[in-house]
């Protein structure tokens, strides 16, 4: 049965501008869903009630002056655990910050809150955002909703179930390699990545700055355009945020894909993608075709080096971003004695670290070191230039490109843990665009011979937001998917 | 001694007085309780990130500006990476290959009346760290039992001036110093107090034999806290690795410890211990990029500066050791070019600035009640005679507690001299008759009797005759 906590965003804003629900009702669908099941998720590393409560409430007081509210307000909201929360822990699902409690909050949860979003919890992730599979938290897996033994994909895995399974109506997460377009594709819901710097980063707890990008995991596209519409905007606090004020992105939604240019990533379709991702893949993007739009083969030359830079730019960065949690100001110390201040540090970090995260900072360490910089720093960021001019060339003739999302549905719990290259393949198809800046979406596209959700990829360029979402909505008004995870039957 | 040459760079740490911190909007003050003037991004808290501080910049572009360096039309942040508690991100934002101001130059003026041209290598924008308090019963550093840190220093802005290894006597690196203080500080960039830390100086200093154009060894010494501390820190240095060089010994390239009380340097670390600052391109701060003509407007604002300042003042005929006491200070400068605009010869009043007002600014540690009129004023009583230089002493004296003007002043101590020949001749005339056997001694050769003439003569006047004037009608009349 269809409860009120598995409807839209759009479709609850509608029902409480017309008074038919409340916020308190909306709410405690999406609370009892999550008591539900979230032992069997475990999408949540904190949930908030009695705040939410309060919320929903004063919301219905100020709802019934009639006052006009926001698309956001009174929907049930989850914030990845790496969105500094004013008063509410926030882990990054790492024991470094276990009982950190932010003094402040995130940009990003700030304009939301401010527009009425109701704050439900904290979601599960890959420690500090690093992962494909959400294993990397040091509070346990998510478990994937279409199946449990499955992984919900990552880093932003937490938000994706808890989106997926009604725990929230829709979530933030964080897209830094592929982070939240990956595990929307292996969950079934909507990924958005929009262009570096729309989205303030401030109190985004930093993994690698300069592709670090807040995103949003929705039920549809409408979702994703109204919530890119309370997020977007310059921010003053962030010095990467692009000048500009809010757009409506909900704008021309539904103008359709008649005319536009849309490649088709030659170099995403070859060896290592599953056979049922690729007939997904390829059915839908027939059915783009036939609603009008222009398909032919687009091609990013330089596209098989770009995970290879990825893993220096990001850990390089991480190395950098990571150094401050040491025990001196906030969060976790190790106990004990300790012979000086350098080596509480480094008793601190031994202990507080997962072995992943201790992976990438020592990757990170060695790539800016003296004498190695220009090899492997250095390197990477001419290889970044050029991925971005592959996609400058090929936007010349296309208006946006398509690709899976990820090479492989959800793959089960532990397959990949000991192989961190299979791991890092997952997202090979994702990195380019944080490489280059550049938005993309992940859209459900159909399932595989197991059940399993695919989701397929649209890249645009910079700033084109409106077209991306467009297209994106045509493709799933077409397709009309019913995606209902079997852990809800 | 004599066969070695010293070379010696500076590299200088500026805090700017700016209102707010570099990369947030915390206060910038000196001395405020610990940990007051903090914040997320000042503690590196999680999640928060860095705004430059559009008025630093421009502070630091004055200063680029002011020592004639170029000002970078792309420059990028860079951090600074290493770990140390009162570092809240542990790395510092800082510049590496693409600072704000490249090249550059000040001149200093020597003792010996020469002029010396030091180059600037860069000028560059950083933030500064918190400060570290080591506790122990002992208060020595390494039985330290507790360490406490206040960030209110953390993130204050930081500019860090290097020089060119062009000066080769301590003499020149401390008058290199105070030039670059007294620049500074006319530019009204940073407080520039040594002694609170807001100006910092660390020194390069190697030797050589004459006429070698290779470097020798280099050694950084820290840790001086006054012109004087960097003086007699390179004083010592020198001789050391003079001592060492010529006792057939190995300099090692090192960190060395300046220690104030027991007048030597010490190893901190060997350049085989230094960190390796992993520096990478800031990516949350966008590459500065000012405009020709953002540059030009602050160039506009420069004003003169000490150098410029002092040469204009010699050619108004102020003598150079006057000069170089009056530019020292800020006040007296206002004080010499306000009197100078009421049209006071500049000479005497710089001498009048430089001396009774000094010691009266001295002995009450205030600037008084005194203001450039009254200093135009005095030089002006002085020079018609209408004041003795006593006179004048007084009444400047009256005026720097009750900033009255000099004209009452004095009227109401009756300062004002007779120089009226008709009035003083009279006296004279009565003086003469009434003591007929002084001026018989005088005109039998006794010169010195008319010091008591003019004496008597003073008592008819009420003490307010001009002395000279009184002195020239005794001496008309007595040769007559």
């Amino acid at each position: 049965m269809t409860e009120l906590c598995d409807l839209t965003g759009a479709e609850l804003s509608a029902k409480l501008a017309s008074g038919a629900v409340s916020a308190v009702e909306v709410l405690e669908s999406s609370l009892g869903r999550a008591d539900a099941i979230d032992d069997r998720v475990g999408a949540f590393l904190t949930r908030t009630p009695e705040l939410a409560l309060e919320r929903a409430e004063e919301l219905d007081v100020y709802r019934a002056t009639g006052a006009p509210l926001s698309p956001v307000a009174g929907i049930p909201t989850a914030l990845k655990d790496v969105f500094t929360t004013n008063g509410v822990r926030t882990t990054c699902a790492s024991l470094i910050l276990e009982n950190y409690v932010p003094p402040y909050d995130s940009t990003a949860w700030a304009r939301l809150s401010g527009d009425g979003a109701v704050l439900v919890g904290k979601t599960n992730c890959d420690e500090f955002a690093m992962g494909s599979s959400n294993e990397n938290s040091a509070f346990g897996p998510v478990h994937n909703p279409w199946d449990p033994t499955r992984v919900p994909g990552g880093s932003s895995g937490g938000s994706a179930a808890a989106v997926t399974a009604g725990e929230a109506v829709w979530a933030l997460g964080t897209d830094t390699g592929g982070s939240v377009r990956q595990p929307a594709s292996l969950c079934g819901v909507v990924g958005l990545k929009p262009t570096y710097g729309l989205i303030s980063r401030y109190g985004l707890i930093a993994f690698a700055s300069s592709l670090d990008t807040v995103g949003t995991l929705t039920r549809s596209v409408r979702d994703a355009a109204t919530l890119l519409s309370t997020l977007g905007g310059k921010d003053p606090r962030d010095a990467t945020s692009l000048d500009g004020d809010r757009l409506d992105y909900t704008a021309g939604l539904d103008d359709g894909v008649s005319g536009l240019r849309i490649g088709v990533v030659a170099e995403a379709s070859g060896e290592g993608v599953e056979p049922g991702v690729r007939a997904a893949v390829g059915a839908a993007v027939d059915r783009l075709a036939a609603l009008g739009a222009d398909i032919a083969e687009a091609h990013l030359p330089h596209a098989e080096y770009a995970l290879s830079a990825y893993y220096l730019i990001a850990p390089s960065e991480c190395s950098s971003n990571l150094a401050r949690y040491d025990g001196v100001r906030y969060g976790f110390r190790a106990g004990g004695a300790h012979a000086d201040s350098i080596a509480m540090m480094s008793e601190t970090r031994g202990q507080g670290f997962g072995a992943e995260v201790k992976r990438r900072v020592m990757l990170g360490t060695y790539a800016l070191s003296a004498g190695y910089y220009e090899a492997y720093y250095g390197q990477a960021q001419k290889v970044r230039t050029l991925i971005i001019r592959d996609y400058e060339t090929a936007f010349e003739g296309f208006d946006m490109l398509v690709s899976p999302t990820s090479p492989t549905t959800a793959f089960p719990i532990g397959a990949k843990v000991d192989d961190p290259m299979a791991m890092y393949l997952n997202d090979i198809f994702t990195i380019p665009a944080n490489l280059s800046g550049m938005p993309a979406i992940s859209v459900p596209c159909g399932t595989d011979a197991q059940g399993l959700p695919v989701g397929l990829q649209l890249t645009a360029p910079v700033l084109g937001e409106r077209t991306l979402l467009r297209a994106a909505s045509a493709l799933e008004a077409d397709l009309g998917l019913d995606l209902r995870p079997p852990v809800l039957a | 001694m004599a066969s070695w040459e010293t070379v010696i760079g500076l590299e200088c740490h500026v805090e700017l007085n700016t209102q707010t911190k570099m990369f947030c909007g915390c206060r910038n003050v000196f001395g405020a309780e610990p940990n007051t003037n903090t914040c997320p991004v000042c503690m590196g808290h999680p999640g928060s990130l860095p705004v430059p501080n559009a008025e630093a910049i421009r502070r630091i572009v004055k200063i680029g500006l002011a020592l004639d360096s170029a000002i970078a039309p792309h420059s990028l942040f860079h951090r600074k990476n290493y770990f140390y508690p009162d570092m809240p991100k542990n790395y510092q934002i800082s510049q590496y290959d693409l600072p704000i101001c490249v090249g550059g130059h000040l001149d200093i003026d020597l003792a010996d009346g020469s002029t010396k041209r030091v180059g600037i290598t860069r000028v560059h924008m950083e933030e500064d760290t918190g400060k570290t308090t080591h506790g122990s019963e002992s208060g020595r550093i390494h039985e330290a039992e507790y360490a406490l840190i206040d960030y209110n220093r953390a993130g204050v802005p930081l500019v860090e001036c290097v020089s060119e290894p062009d000066m080769r006597t301590a003499e020149e690196a401390a008058a290199y110093l105070r030039e670059l203080r007294a620049t500074l500080e006319v530019l009204d960039v940073s407080d520039v107090k040594m002694e609170e830390g807001s100006l910092r100086c660390d020194a390069n200093i190697s030797v050589r034999p004459p006429g070698s154009e290779v470097l020798g060894t280099k050694v950084e010494i820290k840790n001086m806290n006054s012109i004087r501390s960097l003086e007699r820190a390179l004083l010592y240095e020198a001789q050391r690795q003079i001592q060492t060089m010529e006792a057939g010994e190995r300099l090692v390239q090192e960190t060395r410890h300046w220690d104030e009380g027991s007048g030597m340097t010490t190893s901190m670390r060997s350049k085989e211990e230094a960190f390796d600052y992993r520096y990478f391109p800031e990516p949350d701060i966008p590459p500065l990029e000012p405009s020709d003509g953002w540059v030009e407007e602050i160039r506009a604002t420069l004003p003169e500066l000490p150098r410029a300042r002092r040469l204009r003042y010699e050619a108004l005929g102020v003598r150079s050791e006057v000069v170089r006491v009056l530019v020292a200070d800020r006040t007296s400068v206002m004080l010499f070019e306000g009197a100078v605009a009421a049209g006071a010869d500049p000479a005497p009043a710089a001498t009048w600035i430089t001396q009774d007002v000094a010691a009266l600014r001295n002995e009450t540690g205030s600037d008084g009640a005194l203001t450039a009129r009254h200093v135009a004023d005095i030089v002006r009583l002085v020079a018609d005679g209408t004041v003795s230089g006593a006179g004048a002493k007084q009444a400047l004296a009256d005026a720097f507690s009750s900033g009255a003007g000099i004209p009452e002043i004095v009227e109401r101590l009756k300062l004002r001299q007779v120089s009226d020949t008709d009035t003083l001749g009279t006296f004279a005339d009565e003086v003469i008759d009434e003591h007929p056997d002084v001026v018989e001694k005088f005109r039998g050769g006794k010169d010195g009797v008319i010091g008591f003439l003019v004496g008597q003569l003073m008592q008819k006047a009420g003490g307010a005759a001009n002395p000279k004037v009184a002195q020239e009608l005794l001496r008309e009349r007595l040769r007559g």
